[in-house]
């Protein structure tokens, strides 16, 4: 298997200039990702001023609906500000896999276990 | 005695050996790392904000009813501000990845032009979260607990048993004189005449009044009720020496359980302390950017690793405004 962790010019960053040509590429870009990143932040507001909250489904669905305009939020932010996106892929699984799981184990434990808890914690507060 | 730490490692291997692992330098990669660890914080602390949340046997305070205040102009616009805030962020986290574009051409002047821009974003938000901190705390009328269960007849109608301890809310024209009327000021008066209830403030500026026109209930969580004119004045009646303006650590009119606003100081107080510290390093770069450093070094990698932690900042408030504003 080819490495690819090999870099023959002992510094990366001499490696990660780039022209004009591409540079004009890649602003363009971030203005396409900035506009998309408003649009998503103003659907949002205006979905929480717009909809009451209540118990029945619907509410269920605009909750959700957040939480997954967020994530797409979260991931142009990653993925094109941050650049990971133009990293290799075993860098991007290192960061991102950990993180992931990590996080999805302590919502999980909260919801699962926690509760058991509850008056516990409530005594605290 | 096994294990790496016995073998002697080639330094070919090391970062110093002419090969980076994943093909990034040590510093970058170790700001990822800084940043995954910082991000569980966070995402705890958010996760914390839920359990307590969902735990709660009291009504919880509504995002788009707590926060609907705009610096200087009255009436209500629910989110607006921190709508602005979060565009200001997102704004100059662009301002941020152009300004390491910018560093990639080697463009001194793109970098210290748009690495500013980044600072003042930074500053501008910051001193939004000032007056929202400050307007939280201040509170925006204050309220007082009943004495004694009342029936009134809301605004639009419907008649509304009010139990004894319910908090009620005052405007903020009423509840600012109350406030300082209950810590005993000499300059507030208060006279009521049946369903006519006022403050007068005799100030060096001449005197003003504050009129009880309107209580509210439920002014923070669900079913709001607004109640109006003479049926005001029977809450206003019905009330206990039990008062509470804004919130602190102890004290909170925005809900019945402290978390919530222990919760808001600690979350958003925590995010800011990142921007101040984002702001400072980001100053401190741009400094040595003017200055020529970056220059000598034939590359603006350090702008590159600021800048995922600005970016970083910018992350987290878009998981914030999500899941303590809007949800």
């Amino acid at each position: 298997m080819e490495r690819d962790d090999l870099i023959v010019n002992d510094s990366y960053a001499l490696n990660a200039h780039h022209s004009d040509a591409e540079g004009a590429k890649i602003r363009s870009k971030i203005w396409k990702v900035t506009a998309l990143l408003t649009l998503l932040t103003i659907v949002e507001v205006g979905m929480g001023v717009y909809f009451k909250r209540s118990e029945d489904f619907s509410w269920t669905a605009i909750k959700w609906t957040f939480i997954f305009l967020t994530l797409v939020k979260a991931g142009y932010i990653v993925m094109v500000f941050m650049h990971l996106g133009d990293e290799r892929k075993n860098l991007r699984r290192v960061i991102l896999a950990p993180y992931i799981l990590f996080i999805l184990y302590l919502i999980f434990i909260a919801i699962r276990e926690g509760f058991g808890h509850m008056d516990a914690f409530n005594t605290f507060h | 005695m096994g294990g790496e730490a016995t073998k002697a490692i080639s330094k070919e291997v090391l970062w110093g050996g002419g090969r980076s692992p994943f093909s990034v330098s040590y510093g970058k990669m170790m700001m990822w790392y800084f940043l995954v660890s910082d991000a569980l914080t966070f995402g705890g602390l958010l996760t914390a904000y839920g359990f307590a949340r969902a735990g709660s046997t009291e009504a919880w305070p509504i995002g788009e009813q707590v926060f609907r205040a705009l610096p200087g102009v009255e009436g209500e616009y629910p989110l607006m501000y921190v709508a602005l805030m979060t565009f200001i962020l997102i704004i100059s986290s662009v301002t941020m990845v152009m300004a390491v574009e910018a560093g990639h051409r080697n463009d001194k002047r793109g970098v210290v032009a748009w690495l500013a821009a980044t600072v003042v974003g930074g500053l501008i938000f910051l001193g939004s979260q000032a007056w929202e901190w400050s307007h939280f705390i201040h509170g925006s009328g204050g309220s007082f607990l009943t004495q004694t269960e009342v029936t009134v007849a809301a605004e639009d109608g419907t008649s509304v048993t009010v139990p004894a301890g319910t908090p009620v809310y005052m405007d903020h024209h009423f509840g600012d004189l109350a406030a300082q009327w209950l810590e005993g000021s000499p300059d507030v008066e208060l006279a009521e005449h049946g369903a006519e209830v006022h403050f007068t403030e005799n100030g060096a500026h001449g005197s003003h009044e504050a009129h009880l026109h309107e209580l509210r209930l439920n002014k923070y969580v669900e079913n709001e009720t607004k109640v109006v004119g003479a049926e005001a004045a029977k809450l206003w009646n019905a009330r206990s020496a039990n008062f509470t303006f804004g919130a602190n650590l102890q004290d909170s009119e925005y809900a019945v359980q402290q978390t919530y606003s222990n919760f808001f100081f600690f979350i958003t107080g925590f995010h800011g302390f990142h921007v101040f510290s984002g702001v400072v390093i980001n100053l401190i770069v741009l400094i040595m950017a003017i200055n020529g450093v970056f220059e000598r070094r034939k590359h603006y990698e350090t702008v590159e690793k600021v800048g995922l932690y600005w970016h970083f900042v910018d992350l987290v408030w878009v998981f914030v405004f999500t899941f303590f504003y809007l949800i």
